[in-house]
């Protein structure tokens, strides 16, 4: 009985914070990521006077990099456990995607195991990204001949 | 104050990616190419240059942010260059952290070796 009424309590307490608690986590991690990208951001505008396109460029580079150093100590899969989509969803979850198979796919060979396997989840973001940018270029650029812009 | 503005912004977009983690089976992949083509969407539509303006890095670091580059790429290039742009803009608007992402993956394999054999 007793232990009936606690498995009970379990069911009702443990989904809550199954969900909560990770919503916190990736909130605050992927929050953390995004406040050093604005940190690196205005390190590039005013300490190099980067105009914004190139302060931009500068700040995915820099944290791609740091992304890349701390998935090969392995740090990176650490953080990941514990934030979730909180690692994933920012630019150093892309770098890290591509870092990760990099490094286990060495003993493949350089040219199949490193050089195909590193693009298994960026190949994807790569094909439906440029596919759905190409597909607004063109008809963006229908809407401008059609409107007598161009 | 923007450091406070990324922080939220940033946060509640990986919050989103988080509950499809949770409610959808959405593999990480699948989240990352759904997040990319979601900011190109967005950028078409014209509600991620607002948060961008709000968020700064918090809107631009998440992988919509990469959606975004890539359709202000395209619509740039367009602009100048015509319908070859359309083909040029994006992915050269993105190439910085595409090429950043190859070298720096490449160095560290051949520096590190993966822990997941052990």
């Amino acid at each position: 009985m007793q232990q009936k009424e606690y498995e009970k309590l379990v069911k009702a307490k443990s989904p809550k914070s199954k969900v909560i608690l990770p919503l916190i986590k990736a909130f605050f991690v992927g929050g953390a990521i995004c406040t050093l990208g604005q940190g690196i951001r205005e390190i590039g505008e005013k300490c190099l006077s980067l105009d914004e396109q190139a302060a931009g460029c500068f700040t995915s580079v820099c944290l791609i990099f740091l992304s890349a150093l701390f998935t090969g100590l392995g740090l990176y899969d650490e953080l990941g456990k514990f934030a979730g989509a909180g690692s994933i969803v920012p630019i150093t979850g892309f770098a890290n995607s591509v870092v990760s198979p990099a490094m286990e796919f060495k003993r493949e060979g350089y040219v199949m195991g490193v050089g195909a396997k590193m693009f298994n989840v960026a190949g994807p973001v790569l094909v439906y990204g440029i596919s759905a940018s190409v597909l607004y270029g063109v008809i963006y650029w229908l809407v401008l001949l059609i409107g007598g812009k161009l | 104050m923007i450091y406070f503005r990324a922080f939220l912004v940033g946060g509640l977009i990986c919050v989103t990616g988080q509950l499809l983690l949770l409610f959808t089976d959405m593999t990480s992949a699948r989240i990352l190419v759904l997040f990319v083509t979601l900011g190109v969407l967005l950028t078409v539509v014209g509600l991620y240059q607002p948060l961008v303006d709000f968020g700064g890095a918090g809107a631009t670091v998440p992988l919509t942010g990469f959606g975004y580059l890539l359709a202000e790429g395209a619509k740039k290039a367009v602009e100048e260059e015509g319908v070859l742009g359309a083909l040029t803009g994006g992915a050269a608007a993105a190439s910085g952290g595409i090429s950043a992402a190859i070298v720096f993956g490449y160095l560290a394999s051949l520096l590190f070796s993966s822990k997941t054999k052990q």
